[in-house]
């Protein structure tokens, strides 16, 4: 599906984490079965609005995220909806081990929020800097992952992920992002939306990274490569189908996320197109180290996160494939 | 016995709702308990004696008396909810369900093997009845504060039972629920701590020391209950003294024996995690009063 995309000069800005905590409430209204729980987060996860509107199914945890994955897949035994909302960091490694055992191993159907992915959280470091969510996530079977590209996208994977029966990680950034889709945007669970059209090669990113890939495909149109951008929000389960087809119709493949490129996006792409249809392949990531403090923008500079990486990319895989 | 008395004897272990068995039929019940658990170790020769045998008599009591279950239909609305964070007394678990009639007691004779469903720790994917998959120790009190939490939510009369061991009590994760089940007032779950006093290393006291335990539980913002945790009698009293309880949750400490009830395992930790040899199971199953030919028939027969 093509739902071509095309960027305005100035870009409207807003927080992902913002459609996380709308939608909440929007679920809220219509299911009586969706609990929230937070470790002492409210507002920077943004379910205070839950909090607000839904005070008696709104469960405060305090700081004790092994705690909270736990008490989530029991309210889920029972059959409630139960979203938890925290930082990433905490809620991938501080509870891999219950999210393995106990939430996954039992496929409960537990929601898992995420705030604070990525390099772009800024001024608090590397222990905030959430970057290997995806790898570990998708290491666990039952689990899925999505990472919303922006407002709307985030708003619409979270009431997917309360549609889909099992646990689902979703990972949310913390700055003001650019929106590159609409309500009307399709959004569907699992499936890769091809967001612009193109014939030299696919750039396949997730998150933050689709607005940086758009921009990417615009330089490298003027230099005479026709890029195609595909939005791949759901790294777990993954398109195969389209992934395929990308690699059969542009016989080139960079992958673009802002997270290690140790088991990412990439690496998940890598592993469905080394064994179908292998060709050239590059990756735009964190390239194995920690983060560190600074503003959000320098950041992804330094860590090579933008549309000229993504270009330099684009521009060694089409070398390759031309060989 | 026949497959006539047999018959009966399930028919009566297997009724919905809170069976409520005094205190000597329970007796009789948590033999039939014990001599389960050391056929179907001797049988696979692999798994873990002692705790189970520490938990079979309050484990009795709760399946045969305390808990309003429907073993034919798992997910029966009405249920109590029972789980073991210690997911490793798979043993005790599965002679309990079977006994209760969850699935038939052949089943415990491919404990841990490929063919079985009956995992090494208990999973909620392959066996009907367990309600969430254990084995990672510290986990299990956080998981019965959801459904507690979701049953006051819903304003359903479910009890929540959660046993736990004395060396899991060193989990941090354990105190982080404490802390919760208080914090929300959840008077509807039960803790019980199979206080046998050993772990795989050795006396729980030396290996990383719990005591004053009930003190830790007070200080928290729980009840505190004690039993004898093998005098059928006391282990009922507190059941029910729990039941009254309100405002906070109760926690009962459960003094037990590891490998209580054959002789040669009896409160020694190097029972923890191994099964009796052949002639070992033997040994202990003529100290139960019968011989692994006689119990494994009983349990492949059904």
């Amino acid at each position: 599906m093509t739902a071509t995309i095309t960027l305005p000069d100035k870009v409207e800005m807003k927080k992902t984490r913002e459609g996380f905590g709308r939608a909440l409430v929007d679920l809220g209204e219509r299911d009586p079965r969706i609990v929230v729980l937070v470790g002492d987060l409210s507002e920077s996860t943004m379910v205070h609005f839950f909090a607000e509107r839904f005070p008696e199914r709104f469960v405060q945890v305090g700081i004790a995220e092994q705690n909270m994955t736990n008490v989530a897949a029991g309210l889920a035994a029972m059959g409630k909806i139960p979203f938890l909302a925290t930082y990433g960091a905490f809620a991938t490694c501080r509870a891999a081990d219950q999210i393995r055992v106990t939430v996954a191993y039992s496929n409960l159907n537990v929601k898992i929020g995420g705030a604070h992915g990525g390099i772009s959280v800024g001024p608090d470091g590397a222990t905030h800097q959430a970057m290997e969510e995806i790898s570990i996530i998708r290491s666990i079977p039952n689990m899925s992952i999505v990472v919303p590209a922006d407002y709307w996208e985030t708003y619409k994977a979270t009431l997917a992920a309360a549609e889909h029966q099992g646990p689902v990680y979703l990972r949310f950034g913390r700055e003001d992002v650019p929106v590159v889709t609409s309500q009307d945007t399709p959004f569907r669970f699992g499936k890769g939306e091809v967001f612009a059209d193109g014939r030299d090669l696919t750039i396949v990113a997730c998150g933050v990274m689709v607005y940086e890939a758009l921009r990417a495909r615009e330089t490298l149109a003027a230099r005479g490569i026709a890029a195609r951008v595909v939005n791949l929000h759901t790294p777990k389960p993954i398109d195969r189908e389209l992934l395929v087809r990308c690699a059969e119709e542009t016989g080139a493949i960079v992958t673009a996320e802002e997270h290690q490129v140790n088991g990412g996006l990439g690496g998940a792409v890598a592993e469905v197109i080394v064994q179908t249809r292998p060709v050239p392949m590059e990756f735009v990531a964190v390239m194995d180290r920690f983060g560190q403090s600074g503003r959000p923008a320098e950041l992804m500079d330094a860590f090579g996160l933008r549309a000229r990486d993504i270009v330099a990319a684009a521009e060694r895989a089409v070398a390759r494939k031309r060989g | 016995m026949t497959p006539e008395t047999l018959a009966a004897e399930f028919e009566a272990a297997h009724r919905p709702g809170r069976l409520l068995w005094p205190a000597d039929r329970l007796r009789e019940k948590a033999l039939h308990v014990r001599r389960d658990i050391i056929t179907l170790l001797t049988k696979a020769q692999t798994g873990h004696s002692g705790g189970p045998l520490s938990c079979a008599d309050f484990g009795t009591a709760l399946f045969f008396h305390e808990m309003n279950l429907d073993p034919t239909n798992p997910e029966w609305p009405e249920r109590d909810f029972w789980h073991f964070s210690i997911g490793h007394v798979t043993p005790v678990i599965y002679s309990l369900m079977a006994e209760r009639g969850y699935f038939p007691l052949r089943d415990l004779m491919s404990f841990r093997s490929f063919e079985g469903h009956a995992q090494g720790h208990p999973s909620r994917h392959d066996t009907r009845g367990i309600e969430v998959s254990a084995g990672s120790l510290g986990q299990g009190l956080s998981v019965c504060c959801g459904v507690a939490l979701a049953a006051k939510m819903d304003a359903h009369p479910r009890r929540v039972y959660c046993v736990m061991g004395d060396g899991e009590q060193q989990e941090g994760q354990i105190w982080e629920a404490a802390m919760f089940a208080a914090h929300h007032d959840l008077d509807n779950l039960c803790g019980i701590v199979d206080y046998n006093r050993k772990q795989i290393d050795g006396d729980v006291e030396d290996v990383m020391g719990i005591a004053p335990l009930g003190d830790k539980w007070r200080a928290f913002g729980w009840h505190v209950l004690e039993c004898r945790g093998h005098d059928m009698e006391d282990i009922l009293r507190a059941f029910a003294e729990a039941r009254t309880l309100r405002g906070k949750p109760t926690v009962i400490l459960a003094h037990t024996v590891m490998g209580q009830g054959v002789s040669y395992m009896a409160d020694d930790y190097r029972w923890h995690g191994k099964p009796p040899k052949p002639e070992e199971g033997e040994r202990a199953l003529r100290e139960l009063g019968t011989s692994y030919a006689e119990w494994s028939a009983r349990l492949l027969a059904h």
